[in-house]
């Protein structure tokens, strides 16, 4: 019986390593990514508010702002009508509340100390990251999907037409990427569910000084400022974008681009915050 | 053979007559109190909460309220926070319930000769007491913000019956749902059942700007009764137009969670 021991100097098998660790990080953030996911769908009393709140609100606001409408600036240069404006803010609560819980499980599994668990088993550390990432991810795409079932039924309608649609799953989907590793870092850091949910009414008061629930034009003052330096007003807007006006480069900046940019930022933040763990224990 | 008779002191009391009610709830309240000051932590987010939202309704929806002659946002906002921060804070007598229940301290007090209204009347006090606390902070952050009272001092008076009563409501629906429920699950249901009733009526626009839906649930939900009732004095006059429905509507619902409360104790024994 003989046995090949691949020399390291070898080009062809520093390619064939190379492959052979893409493809296992892969895996292992697919079967990570899959257990994240039937995870928070056993939950479902930390799955409801997600749905139940942003619909909630989104009603609210329609019923109640309705009139609004009737202001010749909102709607020439906003939205036809109030829903079709509370649609991304609905977006936007629904996937920050989800990506805080699944931050939140992450937490969980430290404490409990799972995570040590698959520290020591042969996985790759950047997929213990990536799985609830990309898991956040798909729960936030469905979310998204589900939230525009209901709202077109109820009326609403997406004026930039189908790559619309894809623009706001997208924009949902890269959103949650963003502010999952922004929790996870958190909780990778702490190792505490506690400092998670702790950090949740900082989320909380960012989405309430956006425009994600009143156009900017009708805000004052201080109110206002904040508002405009605040980045959530400006992913919330290139989402109202989709849904009011036709198809811009612009609405992808807002809602594409910056999320990635804030998702490499945290993304590095999760993981330097995994080294530090790592290099602690 | 002698008599001997052993008189008793006079500061001493047998068991068969009972503690006082009023001295039974005396101290339980003050324990209530005690919680509040050695858990800082769970009493604080029921203070920022109501004023955050203060200052988050007032900024993004000032427009809207603005716009339909009334001067200041906060005017309109003020009243629905301090009923808001009043009936949270208020919750944290459910939460104490639960531990109390969980850690054995409420078979304790079952075990005592108190009578079971002193129970129910102790927890409705100390909700009263933890309540004014976050009223006081929204009405001085509303003077800071510069609401309007033309009402006078008696628009304060009427938030603060408002609010109290709001408190009593909550707490009294939530002492009946933990004694029939057992577990932290009843706390959490009553803030959802709270959330949804005070938001489900004129809580962000009065009921001329609404339309569809809201319009004729809030037109039946007692808390826009209420909310008239709260509002008036910054709104205007206090005049008795405004204020029978709320003061009806609150009678109504103090009765109501007092009994609910009541029969849940009786249910807890059994």
């Amino acid at each position: 019986m003989s046995i090949a021991i691949a020399d390291p100097k070898m080009p062809d098998s520093k390619l064939m390593a190379s492959s052979s660790s893409a493809r296992s990080l892969f895996r292992h953030t697919f079967a990570l990514t899959h257990r994240s996911v039937v995870g928070r769908l056993r939950q479902p009393a930390v799955l409801a508010p997600a749905f139940i709140f942003p619909l909630f609100f989104a009603a609210l606001g329609s019923a109640s702002f309705n009139k609004l409408a009737g202001d010749p600036y909102f709607t020439a240069n906003i939205a036809k009508s109030f829903m079709n404006y509370a649609v991304a803010g609905a977006v936007l609560q629904g996937v920050l509340f989800g990506s805080t819980s699944a931050a939140g499980d992450l937490a969980t599994d430290i404490e409990q100390g799972f995570f040590e668990r698959l520290l020591a088993s042969p996985i790759s550390r950047t997929a213990i990251v990536l799985g609830r990432l990309v898991g956040s991810m798909v729960v936030a795409v469905v979310q998204v999907m589900i939230f525009l079932i209901i709202f077109l039924v109820a009326g609403a309608r997406v004026e930039s037409g189908p790559i619309g649609y894809l623009g706001l799953i997208g924009g949902g989907a890269l959103l949650a990427l963003a502010m999952s590793a922004l929790m996870a870092g958190l909780a990778i850091k702490s190792g505490s569910p506690e400092v998670v949910q702790g950090a949740f009414p900082l989320v909380f008061v960012l989405m309430f000084l956006s425009s994600a629930f009143f156009p900017r034009h009708y805000m004052k003052g201080w109110y206002r400022t904040v508002a405009d330096w605040n980045p959530m007003s400006h992913i919330v807007e290139g989402m109202q974008g989709f849904m009011n006006h036709d198809l811009s480069a612009s609405q992808f900046a807002k809602s594409w681009l910056l999320p990635l940019v804030i998702a490499i930022i945290s993304i590095a933040f999760a993981l330097r915050a995994l080294n530090n763990r790592l290099a602690a224990s | 053979m002698s008599d001997i008779t052993v008189k008793q002191p006079m500061n001493v009391r047998t068991i068969s007559d009972g503690a006082r009610p009023m001295e039974v709830v005396a101290i339980l309240v003050k324990r209530s109190m005690i919680r509040v000051r050695r858990m800082p932590s769970a009493f604080i987010p029921s203070l920022i909460m109501p004023v955050f939202q203060l200052i988050a309704f007032s900024g993004a929806f000032g427009f809207a309220v603005t716009s339909l002659g009334i001067k200041n946002a906060l005017d309109w906002y003020v009243p629905l926070n301090a009923m808001q921060g009043a009936s949270f804070g208020a919750l944290g007598v459910s939460f104490g319930l639960i531990n109390d229940m969980q850690t054995g301290f409420f078979d304790r007090i079952l075990m005592a000769p108190a009578q079971r209204w002193v129970t129910v009347i102790s927890s409705l006090v100390a909700a009263v007491v933890r309540c004014f606390v976050p009223i006081t902070f929204v009405v001085i952050v509303g003077y800071i913000g510069g609401m309007n009272t033309p009402g006078g001092p008696m628009a304060i008076v009427c938030v603060a019956i408002a609010s109290v009563a709001t408190a009593i409501v909550a707490a009294g629906f939530a002492i009946g749902l933990t004694f029939r429920m057992r577990n932290l699950g009843a706390a959490t249901l009553t803030q959802f059942a709270i959330f949804f009733t005070i938001f489900l009526s004129t809580s962000q626009v009065p009921l001329s700007a609404m339309s569809g839906w809201l319009r004729g649930v809030a037109r039946i939900n007692p808390m826009t009764n209420i909310l008239r009732f709260a509002r008036q004095g910054f709104l205007g006059d206090v005049t008795w137009e405004q204020s029978w429905g709320g003061l009806i509507a609150m009678g109504a619902l103090l009765i109501l969670t007092f009994i609910y409360a009541m029969t849940g104790i009786k249910k807890f024994d059994q």
